[in-house]
């Protein structure tokens, strides 16, 4: 018998199943192909700037920093800036990403930027969120030329940059992004990085220290507006789905 | 070539663990530290406890699915580029860890914090193969040069001081001046960091553990608070993941559930630093990540454990909150059970993997207090597990021989119910007598198995069975 065969067969022995039983394969089926939530904490239901707002403190309290931004036409004179005030070299490393490439760094030509993933010899890195989560205060990234992982763990600051409109309430709402996103049929990135806070320890005496492994800091920047919101065209066609399904389902309204 | 657990000597590891004043200081801090705190999170979250049945439900139902659920996973790591490896023992695992290694000519390794890795004995069996594992999560790490276990299976450091761990690093770091200032946690810290940050790079193969397994997308889950389990899993030309079979959950909405009590159940935090899901190796077009990604599946017993009474111990998470709330483990520390587990969880789980023969004494460090299973994210009964245990261990014979006439003269008593009375009435007195000074004995005549390892606290002075009449009349 292989290995795989007398794991297998010891775990059926274990519950007297054969494995073959057709109704346990249809829970099974069912449960991956619905995925269904369960308990979401109702501070992830907030919106709009309200949900920002929780973001926000949610990242200072893990002991990040967080500011915002209009547009990213303001996104060069912040970074200069926080270099400036962190006493850093004018220097920063990015992805490819189609955003941060959009973001106008010509306004501040004494910022050297080089782009690829890390070899440990950046101070400074900057990423695109694909998604805020504002119950924890939490970023999460993707693995990629766009983004390379490198960078959330290499430099010592990592800034990263998340659009408004890509705040979810909550981590259930990140994943949702996350199967709807492009190329999402051939399944996860090879990483999905959740981050929140600078890397840290408390293996000594439980004293806590920032910038452990990973960054000493990590400076988050939300930028545009929250309000207005536009849903993803998987989103726009499952709410349509929901609308026709109610409609055929329910008895005509009486007018 | 694996430790040998010393859990069969567990009374007197204990007696050493109460002597030994700097291990004493250290688990004071986790006394009265952890306890506040996680109660803080937890407060600040009023879902929390229907969360703690969520977690439980999705456990449980994977558990009862567990071979479907595997082969669901399977199928994923294996779509998306990675292997999957069984091993139903801990020397098959150590054999398939080093056949991974031997074929990338590996002589350096970086390691994650693994508890698979510990309960295996992995750098032991990577070691006699000549390849070099180095720990990088700064507890594992410390607790490696040291050649110790980890006390905790979350601060595997706990038991130790600053200053202790500037004495090894002295003794290991020796291309550093010697008199360098290492009195403060901060210098310790960054020296490890920059010790650690070559080896990342030097590596050839990176091996991690997992918290989580995802059957809908073939993920591991790596939550860690350093950004050690990251550089471990991403610079290395390969990945190896160790980790055992009831890590799995079905979705990732399942995992958002488990994700919400783990760390506010292990370190008061709302969410870890890095929680990160690793699916495959690197793509065509990615620019970082290994080439190779390995998950070696575990049994070790676990599938053995599904169909009978300690079933319920495989829903466990590793968040160690069952440690921090034990006073048991605040008094002498993990060192003292003499495995890789310590605490009520390890009282459970060391008798089911490595035979209650070998660790009987563990389920006997109980207060039944049942703060453990209070504060556990996933409502594991372990005071009744621990009981299981004790049965067990009476009817097998192997209990003491003292321990096993004094129940027989307490069974001989039961059964008739007015000797009892009068007795117990009669010994009940005249300890309240004898201890009314202290409120506890340190000693006793004929007691010397109990009062050797703790003190008796003195009775109040009436039975229970005659305060309870007393009780109702006054009603
Ligand atoms: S038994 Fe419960 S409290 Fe203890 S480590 Fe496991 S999940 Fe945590």
């Amino acid at each position: 018998m292989s290995a795989r065969e007398q794991v297998f067969s010891a775990i059926r022995r274990g519950l007297g199943v054969t494995g073959d039983e057709a109704p346990r394969r249809k829970i099974v089926a069912d449960r991956l192909a619905d995925h269904p939530t369960g308990v979401v904490p109702s501070r992830g239901k907030l919106e709009g700037d309200e949900r920002i707002g929780l973001f926000l403190r949610m990242i200072e309290r893990a002991a990040g920093t967080a500011m915002r931004l209009a547009g990213p036409d303001e996104l060069p004179g912040a970074v200069l800036d926080y270099l400036k005030r962190a006493g850093l070299p004018p220097a920063l490393r990015r992805g490819e990403d189609a955003y941060l490439a959009g973001v106008p760094w010509n306004r501040t030509p004494d910022l050297v930027i080089t782009i690829g993933p890390s070899d440990g010899h950046d101070l400074v890195a900057i990423s695109h969120a694909v998604a805020g989560i504002a119950e924890t205060g939490t970023l999460m990234l993707t693995s990629g030329s766009e983004n390379p992982t490198t960078l959330n763990f290499l430099p010592d600051h990592h800034l990263v940059v998340v659009e408004a409109d890509t705040v979810v309430g909550d981590l259930e709402a990140a994943f949702a992004r996350l199967r709807e996103r492009e190329g999402a049929e051939h399944g996860m990135p090879r990483s999905v990085d959740l981050i929140t806070g600078p890397s840290r320890s408390a293996d000594i005496e439980q004293t806590l220290i920032l910038g452990a492994h990973g960054p000493r800091r990590l400076h988050v920047i939300v930028i545009g507006d929250p309000r207005k919101l536009r849903a993803s065209p998987a989103a726009r066609k499952r709410r349509a789905k929901a609308a026709a399904a109610a409609a055929e389902t329910s008895p005509p309204v009486a007018r | 070539m694996s430790r040998p657990p010393s859990s069969p000597t567990f009374k007197e590891n204990a007696a050493a663990a109460l002597a030994d004043p700097a291990l004493q200081g250290a688990l004071h801090f986790v006394e009265t530290n952890f306890p506040a705190r996680r109660r803080a999170a937890v407060e600040a979250l009023p879902e929390f406890d229907a969360l703690r049945d969520s977690a439980r439900a999705i456990k449980d139902h994977t558990l009862a699915h567990l071979d479907l659920y595997l082969e669901a996973f399977e199928q994923k790591v294996i779509e998306n580029g990675g292997h999957v490896h069984f091993a139903p023992t801990a020397a098959d695992a150590n054999r398939i860890v080093v056949e991974i290694c031997r074929a990338k000519n590996a002589r350096l390794v970086t390691k994650g914090k693994s508890m698979v890795g510990e309960e295996i004995g992995l750098n032991a069996h990577l070691e006699a193969a000549g390849i070099r594992p180095v720990e990088t999560d700064l507890g594992e790490y410390i607790v490696q040069i040291r050649d110790e276990l980890p006390s905790h299976i979350i601060m595997p450091a706990v038991h130790l001081n600053k200053a202790q761990v500037a004495d090894d690093f002295r003794r290991v770091h020796t291309d550093l001046p010697r008199d360098r200032d290492l009195s403060e946690p901060t210098a310790l810290l960054a020296e490890a960091r920059a010790t650690l940050r070559e080896k990342y790079f030097e590596a050839d193969v990176g091996i991690t553990g997992a918290n989580f397994l995802v059957a809908e997308t073939g993920t591991a889950v790596i939550v860690t608070n350093e950004g050690n389990g990251d550089l471990t899993a991403t610079l290395p030309k390969v990945h190896v993941v160790i980790t055992s079979i009831e890590k799995l959950v079905p979705t990732l909405e399942d995992l958002s559930q488990l994700l919400r009590v783990l760390a506010r159940s292990a370190t008061a935090q709302e969410m870890s630093v890095y929680t990160t899901l690793f699916t495959g190796p690197r793509r065509s077009d990615d620019p970082d990540g290994p080439e190779e990604f390995h998950v070696v599946l575990l049994d070790n017993g676990r599938s053995a454990m599904l169909a009978g009474a300690f079933h319920d111990m495989l829903r466990c998470i590793r968040c160690g909150a069952c440690l921090n709330h034990c006073p048991v483990y605040h008094a002498v520390g993990g060192h003292a059970y003499g495995w890789v587990y310590p605490g009520p969880m390890g009282a459970v789980l060391t008798p089911a993997l490595i035979g209650v023969d070998q660790a009987g004494h563990l389920p006997n460090a109980s207060s039944f207090c049942g703060r453990c299973e209070e504060v556990c994210p996933v409502k594991i009964p372990l005071p009744r597990l621990m009981r299981t245990w004790r049965e067990r261990a009476f009817s097998r014979h192997i209990s003491p021989k003292t321990e096993r006439a004094g129940l027989g003269l307490w069974a001989f008593f039961a059964k008739r119910p007015k000797l009892y009375r009068l007795a117990f009435g009669l010994g009940m007195r005249l300890l309240a007598r004898l201890g009314r000074t202290r409120g506890r004995f340190s000693w006793l005549p004929l007691a010397s198995g109990w009062t050797a390892h703790r003190d008796l606290a003195a009775p109040q002075g009436a039975t229970f069975q005659a305060q309870w009449r007393k009780a109702r009349r006054n009603a």
